[in-house]
Parts: structure tokens; C-alpha cells; sequence
């Protein structure tokens, strides 16, 4: 930002003290942040590579004060970003630096669950695995499982229509929302969706999850919840070789299957997982598959029997199917634990995200790691491969030469390369900060100017996490100027 | 296959405020939604498949292609629109599908269409090409525009081209008839609901209960053994879901006809009229000749809503096909619609007044 842009110095001083005395009796005691030291935690999100210092952080513990939080910002017109656990890998939840970080960890209630109609309602702070382990008692779960559902809330899944390791079957978190209850910018409160399967209108429910935090503050969400199936198992398979992974992937699907889980790791990720978590991974091996079958016993034992053939004729080496449950987990263990595992190896990371047709996995990894022969540096792979959800794992050290832009760089160049082959730059880690430039490359102008109008629609003067997900027409010609784009 | 593209943005170019567009696939729900006005825009000529490659699971269409050749090149395949989208004539198009945004027996266990569009080109109000989600399973990119074309009639945009997600057919099915009251098969599907069992659809009726099992063949014999009730001869099967899926069953013939989507768990409504209940509860037709408001006031009471899924054109013009919408949800929608649609040129007046 040039300094024509922002407000002087003393002019920002004296809105920042102006702000601070509104928020103060608004909020309880502890609830505001404002000393350098205690807003410390806040600068950054998963993605560590951007910080920024906010001016404040408000730590609400009632609706009410949510609404009273946004509307003294609204009128003093201050930029909101919203956070949740801060796990988020895009940035959404940086800081901006003349704003407010709206905090709504404190609200970790889960209000309601309702067993015989499958469903339960939390407060945005909850936890993901908080939900699972709540409903456990009665024979269900919340399906959609990110790696990250010990730490990560309900409300920043909502807002990164997260992922998990079983999505290919039970969906995406826009598939087990029901309702939303959402307060816009001005503090005016909205409720979305029902209890019953569909309502009337346009599907505001779709546009919400997954709208990054800038079109309103969730305040409590419906999740449906599933029948725990009776059984599950996983299958470890190991290949010599990427290409017949990436087969192998397709052959299962051909063969009618839609397994609970189909994950690949290559050789580097299998050997940071095995280094942490001694899941007995096949070190030898150049890819493993983790295809993973639930329902009832004999479903699974017809369908992983299926599976096997298909891994088998399509050149798996070895094949473990998980005797116990026990050691399903543990199987799954180390996939879950991958990206803090390869974060052990490495100063810092960065975590790329794209979506490809399944048949390019293949092609896509062998370019991946050309690309970072290029740039000098190396990457771990494992990744979502039922969804061809891809998570190349950059490992940089930030404080050597220019290895942040070099590791930049390469993650621009992968961003690149899902786009071009009819992909996209994120399955569920959404846009951020990260790749708010790439954006310019997978959606026109005329497109982007649509997401512009949806986001006035809800928030006409952008004060909603501003600079996030959605780039101005500026970023574009300078990204367009800098030659990445084609 | 042909793609009529370029006539469809000159018309769209001649289109204003005072001379609308009635955008039109196969024509088979033009009795759904609020009154038709404008000229007739006809989709059905861009046709085509444009990609298939049932390995990646998604389909991609032009709007015109007929619902049955989709299903037609997706069963070669053993595939299938797993959200049964109705087919209340041979014509019907997938953009309609799609912008009509109504599923089937199977909604309650798969998904509803929206669930399952993972991306779409449109032309906008300006006549503008726009692409929103993609072809790939997993998609956050940008706000998810494409999702929201499913269910908007038409008033936000003309659908291009669509991509749909798509699923492999189910190895085995199964029905199973069971006598009950309505009370009673209520407490039967939402039990059965919250177990891990293969039920993909129900449909009450008059005291019988149809359930439908979908899946791997032994899962099929284990529930089967479980549930009980009479097993329903497999050649008559296809015939009774179809019928309820394309409304060709007796009980959807005469007027006026509500649908009542309700939670699941909401008792039986007391209301005057004949019921038929699908979606494990969550949906319910009724023939009724309550007071509209009655009717609308009885779906709100337990948290759902009521539409008037056919009627004549003066009782629809009196009461509005959709439920009012609460005024803030109201002006959100507004705005969106200026965003696609500024001068109001696509199908204006189908879902709301205001729309
Ligand atoms: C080790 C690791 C593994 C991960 N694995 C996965 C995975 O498998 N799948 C996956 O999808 N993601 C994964 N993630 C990413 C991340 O955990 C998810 O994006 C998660 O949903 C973020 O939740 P959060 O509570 O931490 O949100 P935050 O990081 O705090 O915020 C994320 C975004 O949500 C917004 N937000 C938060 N709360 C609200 C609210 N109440 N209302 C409106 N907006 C809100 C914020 O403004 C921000 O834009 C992983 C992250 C890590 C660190």
C-alpha cells in the first residue's frame, strides 16, 4: 500500500484510541486485547509467512457483544477480521493492520443435539472433533474430518467449506450444513437454511460456506450428523511407481467404488510420517495408497476385497489391510499427522492446495518435482487423491537467502500448473491472502467483478476481512505485469 | 450437438426491462414457479455433451441436452445422477434440471442437486460469458456462485453449460413395504435414519410405508433380514419410484398440490387433505383445499416451508408459488440478482415479485 493510501500516523493514532474506547465497555474484562505482547498470538494464522500486527483484538463471549463489536466498527468504518483457532493455511484470518481481529473462541458451546433427527447446533468456536466425540455417545458423527479437527472451529470450516480425509464419500462441509445463523457487518442478525432439507430463495447457504470470512460473522451453525458406520477398514498399498498410483486411483473408481477414503503419500512425506508416528510405513515404497472402506461388516468385506483386486491388478507391490481398529487409526495416524510430521524436517512450509482431474495426479507430480529442481528446493506430497485434492508440501527455511521467494515462487508456478490443467488453485484451503493473485488467473475480469457484487451484496463497504480471496482489478494488472500470468 | 451460443447473446443484447426473456429448456416445469412472462428463449437447440469421463466422476453439458441422453451415456458407464432429478416429460433439459433445482426419491440419502453441480458457464444480464466452479471434485475458489444457479429458476442468469458431479449406480436395491400410520412410520424412518443402514428412499402413503434399500448385495440382505416388513416383487420396483420421482403416480394428479419441506422429526401436520411423505419425513405432499395461509402457516410452525408446487394460474398469482421471504433475506436476494441481472430481463416475476 502507498502511503497517499493510508491515513497519516497521528490521524490513525487518534482512530485507534477512539476505537479502543468504544470496544472497552463493550466487551468483558480480558476481553480486549491491545498491548503488543497480548495481540502477539494473533499476527498470523497457518500461514506464517504473512503477519500483521492488528490494532486490536476483541474476545467477545455473547452474541450480543458480537453484534456490538460490529457495529461500533461498521460506524467507525474499521475492518473485521474474524478468527476461529487460526489454523487456516491461506491467510484468511491475517490481521489487517488499522483493524480489529474479532475473536470467537469463547464461544465453544454446543448448544443442542438432536438424535433422532441427526443433527447438532454450535456455536461457531466449537470445535470440529468437539462435534464427533459429543455425538459419539449416540451412534454419530460430524463427516467432514480435516487433518487439522482437534484444533480447527465449526466456524472457520463454514468459512473454508473445509475438506477431510472422508469427503469423497460424505461431502464437503457445504454438503452437512443445515442452517446458519450469520450477523452482517452492520450488526443486523440472519438466519439461513432450516432444519428441513431445502428452503425457498436463492441458496445463501451455498454462497456463505466457504465465503472466507467476508460476507458475515457465524454466529451458530446447524451440522448434520451421521450414523457412525459399524465397521471400517483401510488398506495400505505400496507402489514403485507415482504413475501407477495415480492409476490405480482412476481403476478404483472405474470399478464402481467410492471408497470412505483414498489418500496417496509419496516417498519424502511417507518418510517424515514414519520418522513421527511409527505407523509401520512401507519406507521402500515411491507412493502408498491409504483406500479406506466403512459401512456395515459385510459391505466392507465385499467392498475392500473389490479394492484389493483393483490395487493389485494395478501394480501394487504390497498390500496391508488394517486388522483392528485400532490399527486403522494408526494407519491413518500418520496421514493425519503429515503436514505437522514434514514441519519437523523443515524451518517452514508452505502448503499448496489445487484440485486436478484425477487422470493428470501422474503428470502433475513428476512436473512438481521438476519444478522444484528448478527452484532449488524440496517437496513432500500427500494429498487428498480420490478428490485429486493435491497438497505439495514446500519445505523452505525463511531466514536463508531468498528462500521465501524462491518457495513463493514455486508455489505460484504449482498454482499455475493446476489451473492449466483444468484444475483449481484450492480445494479447501481457500483463497487467503496466499493466492488472491492467482485468482486473476483462474477467473476472468467480468468474474471477478461478480465476486466484487457479491461481496457488496453483504458488505458494501468491505470492511469484512478487505484484501482477502477476492483481488481488485490493481492486483490483477500488476500481477498480469509481473509476467506470471500468461 | 450444436451450440447456439451466439443467438442466445443477440437475444439476450435485444432483451430490456420493458421486453424480457422467458428462458425455456424442455418446457416441463413451466407450470412451476410464479406466472411466465416474456418472450420465449428457447435453450433446447445447445445441445451436447461436451465431457465424460465417468473415472473423474463429472459430466459436463450444454443446457439443452436432454436429461435422457445424460442418463443414457452415464448408465454405458454403470453411472448416474444420484439426486434423481424429476422428469415430468421426455423433453425435459438439464438446465432445467438444474435451474428448477428439484431432486428425487433419492434426495434424502444422496444429495440434492445442488450438491452435486460442481461448476457452470452462464451469460449474465449483459449477455457476458461468466464461469463459475470448475470440473473438479473440490473447489473453493472465489464464492460459490455455481451452486447457487441450482434452485434460481432462471432469474439470475441464462446456464450455459453445466458440470455435474456424478456416482456410480448402486450394485443392488431392494424394497420393502411395511402397514403403518403416519405417526408411526415417522418414529420408524427417523430411527432407522440414525443407524448405518443402506435406506436411499421412503415414500407414506395411505397407511403403507415404502422403503428402499441401496448398495452392496450383502448390506441389502442384512438390512432386509432386519427391517422386516414385505419385501416388494424387484420387477415392480423401478416403475413405483419412477413414479414418484416423475410424479407420474396417481396421487399427483389434480390441483391444487403443496410441498411441504419440513424437518424430518415434525409430526404429522394437521391439516385437511391427502398426504403423500418422502424424504424420510422431510418432504410432503399434500392435496389440500386449506387456506393457503393455513397451509404455509402449519410447514413455518415447525421450521419448514410450503410451496405451491401446481395450482392454477389465479391461485398462484393470489399467494405466490414460494413462501415469503423474511424482508432481510428478501434484499440480500435483491442485491444478488442486481448483480446477474441488473435489468431484470431474466424471467422476472417467476420466484418472487421482486426477482
Ligand atoms: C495441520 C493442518 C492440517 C489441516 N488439514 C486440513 C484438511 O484436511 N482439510 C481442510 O479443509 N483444511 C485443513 N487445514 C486448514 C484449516 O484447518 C481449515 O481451513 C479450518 O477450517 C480453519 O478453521 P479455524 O477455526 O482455524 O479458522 P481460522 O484459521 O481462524 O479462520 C479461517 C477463516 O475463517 C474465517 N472465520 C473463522 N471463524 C468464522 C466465523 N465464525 N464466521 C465467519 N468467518 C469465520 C476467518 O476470517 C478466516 O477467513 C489444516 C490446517 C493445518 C494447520
Amino acid at each position: 500500500m502507498t502511503a497517499a493510501l493510508s491515513p497519516a500516523p497521528d490521524q490513525d493514532d487518534t482512530r485507534r484510541v477512539a476505537l479502543l474506547a468504544r470496544l472497552l465497555p463493550l466487551l468483558p474484562t480480558g476481553g480486549l486485547l491491545s498491548d503488543p505482547e497480548d495481540i502477539k498470538p494473533y499476527e498470523c494464522d497457518g500461514l506464517t509467512a504473512y503477519r500483521c500486527l492488528p490494532w486490536c483484538v476483541a474476545l467477545p463471549d455473547s452474541e450480543a457483544q458480537v453484534i456490538a463489536v460490529l457495529r461500533v466498527c461498521h460506524v467507525l468504518q474499521v475492518p473485521v477480521v474474524v478468527r476461529g483457532a487460526g489454523t487456516g493455511l491461506s491467510g484468511g484470518a491475517t490481521p489487517v493492520a488499522a483493524g480489529v481481529v474479532l475473536s470467537l473462541a469463547r464461544f465453544m458451546r454446543i448448544i443442542e443435539i438432536d438424535p433422532l433427527a441427526r443433527l447438532a447446533r454450535v456455536q461457531p468456536g466449537v470445535r470440529n472433533l468437539a462435534i464427533s466425540e459429543a455425538a459419539a455417545p449416540l451412534g454419530l458423527y460430524y463427516a467432514p474430518d480435516p487433518s487439522s479437527q482437534i484444533a480447527c472451529t465449526i466456524g472457520g470450516n463454514v468459512a473454508e467449506n473445509s475438506g477431510g480425509v472422508h469427503c469423497l464419500k460424505y461431502g464437503l462441509t457445504v454438503h452437512n450444513i443445515l442452517k446458519l445463523r450469520v450477523a452482517l457487518i452492520d450488526g443486523e442478525v440472519i438466519e439461513i437454511g432450516t432444519h428441513a432439507l431445502d428452503s425457498p430463495g436463492y441458496d445463501l447457504l451455498a454462497l456463505l460456506i466457504g465465503s472466507e470470512g467476508m460476507l458475515g460473522v457465524v454466529l451458530e451453525a446447524t451440522v448434520k450428523l451421521t450414523p457412525r458406520p459399524t465397521v471400517a477398514q483401510v488398506v495400505m498399498a505400496s507402489f514403485d511407481d507415482v504413475t501407477q498410483a495415480g492409476n490405480a486411483v482412476a481403476a478404483i473408481i472405474a470399478a464402481g467404488i467410492i471408497p470412505a477414503g483414498l489418500e496417496m503419500m509419496d516417498k519424502p512425506a511417507t518418510a517424515a510420517v514414519e520418522a513421527f508416528v511409527h505407523a509401520g510405513y512401507d519406507l521402500s515404497a515411491t507412493a502408498i495408497l491409504l483406500a479406506e472402506s466403512d459401512g456395515t461388516e459385510q459391505e466392507v468385506a465385499e467392498e475392500m476385497a473389490a479394492m484389493c483386486q483393483v490395487l493389485e491388478t494395478s501394480g501394487a507391490r504390497d498390500l496391508r489391510v488394517s486388522r483392528s481398529d485400532a490399527e486403522r487409526l494408526k494407519f491413518w495416524a500418520g496421514r493425519k499427522a503429515a503436514f505437522p510430521a514434514v514441519g519437523r524436517l523443515t524451518p517452514d512450509y508452505l502448503c499448496m492446495d489445487g484440485t486436478i482431474p484425477r487422470k493428470h495426479i501422474a503428470h502433475v507430480l513428476t512436473r512438481i518435482e521438476e519444478l522444484a529442481q528448478q527452484h532449488r528446493l524440496r517437496v513432500a506430497n500427500v494429498f487428498h487423491a480420490g478428490d485429486g485434492n493435491l497438497h505439495p508440501l514446500i519445505m523452505f527455511d525463511a531466514s536463508r537467502d531468498d528462500e521465501l521467494d524462491r518457495a513463493t515462487a514455486l508455489g505460484a508456478a504449482i498454482l499455475e500448473l493446476s489451473v492449466e490443467v483444468g484444475g483449481t488453485i484450492t480445494g479447501e484451503h481457500g483463497v487467503g491472502i496466499e493466492k488472491v493473485q492467482q485468482m486473476c488467473l483462474q477467473f476472468s475480469a467480468d468474474e471477478l467483478a461478480a465476486f466484487r457484487g457479491v461481496k457488496a451484496a453483504f458488505d458494501p463497504l468491505g470492511l469484512l476481512n478487505p484484501g482477502k480471496a477476492v483481488p481488485t482489478p490493481r492486483h490483477c494488472s500488476e500481477y498480469r505485469l509481473t509476467g506470471s500470468a500468461r | 450437438m450444436t451450440d447456439l451460443t451466439e443467438q442466445l447473446r443477440e437475444r439476450i443484447l435485444a432483451a430490456s426491462s420493458a421486453a424480457p426473456l422467458c428462458i425455456r429448456g424442455g418446457g416441463s416445469k413451466d407450470f412451476y414457479g410464479c406466472e411466465l412472462r416474456g418472450e420465449l428463449l428457447e435453450t433446447r437447440a445447445h445441445t451436447g455433451v461436451l465431457a465424460y469421463e465417468p473415472t473423474e466422476l463429472v459430466i459436463t453439458a450444454r443446457c439443452g441436452t436432454p436429461l435422457a441422453e445424460i442418463e443414457a451415456v452415464l448408465a454405458e458407464h454403470g453411472q448416474c445422477l444420484a439426486f434423481e432429478p424429476p422428469r415430468f416429460a421426455e423433453n425435459c433439459t438439464i438446465g432445467g434440471a438444474v435451474a428448477a433445482g428439484l431432486s428425487g426419491p433419492r434426495r434424502v440419502s444422496a444429495g440434492a442437486v445442488r450438491d452435486f453441480v460442481l461448476g457452470v458457464k452462464i451469460l449474465d444480464g449483459a449477455a457476458r460469458e461468466l464461469s463459475f466452479g470448475g470440473q473438479v471434485m473440490k473447489n473453493v475458489a472465489g464464492y460459490d456462485v455455481s451452486r447457487v444457479m441450482a434452485g434460481s429458476l432462471g432469474t439470475l442468469g441464462l446456464l450455459l453449460e453445466i458440470s455435474i458431479k456424478v456416482l456410480p449406480r448402486p450394485v443392488a436395491e431392494a424394497t420393502l413395504s411395511f402397514a403403518m400410520p403416519q405417526a408411526v412410520a415417522l418414529d420408524k424412518l427417523n430411527q432407522w435414519a440414525a443407524q448405518p443402514l443402506p435406506i436411499v428412499a421412503s415414500a407414506w402413503q395411505d397407511g403403507m410405508l415404502s422403503v428402499r434399500l441401496a448398495g452392496a448385495r450383502a448390506a441389502i440382505a442384512a438390512a432386509v433380514q432386519m427391517l422386516g416388513g414385505e419385501k416388494v416383487e424387484d420387477g415392480a420396483t423401478a416403475a413405483f419410484w419412477d413414479g414418484l420421482r416423475d410424479q407420474h403416480a396417481s396421487f399427483f394428479a389434480g390441483m391444487p398440490l403443496w410441498r411441504l419441506s419440513v424437518p424430518s422429526v415434525a409430526p404429522v401436520i394437521a391439516l385437511p387433505g391427502e398426504t403423500l411423505m418422502e424424504w424420510g419425513g422431510a418432504e410432503r405432499w399434500l392435496h389440500s383445499d386449506a387456506a393457503p395461509a393455513t397451509i404455509r402457516a402449519a410447514a413455518a410452525s415447525v421450521g419448514g416451508s410450503a410451496t405451491l408446487f401446481r395450482a392454477d394460474s389465479t391461485l398462484k398469482a393470489t399467494v405466490g408459488a414460494f413462501a415469503p421471504l423474511p424482508l432481510p433475506l428478501l434484499n440480500l436476494q435483491r442485491r444478488l440478482k442486481q448483480i446477474f441481472d441488473p435489468h431484470g430481463i431474466f424471467n422476472p416475476g417467476r420466484m418472487y415479485a421482486e426477482l
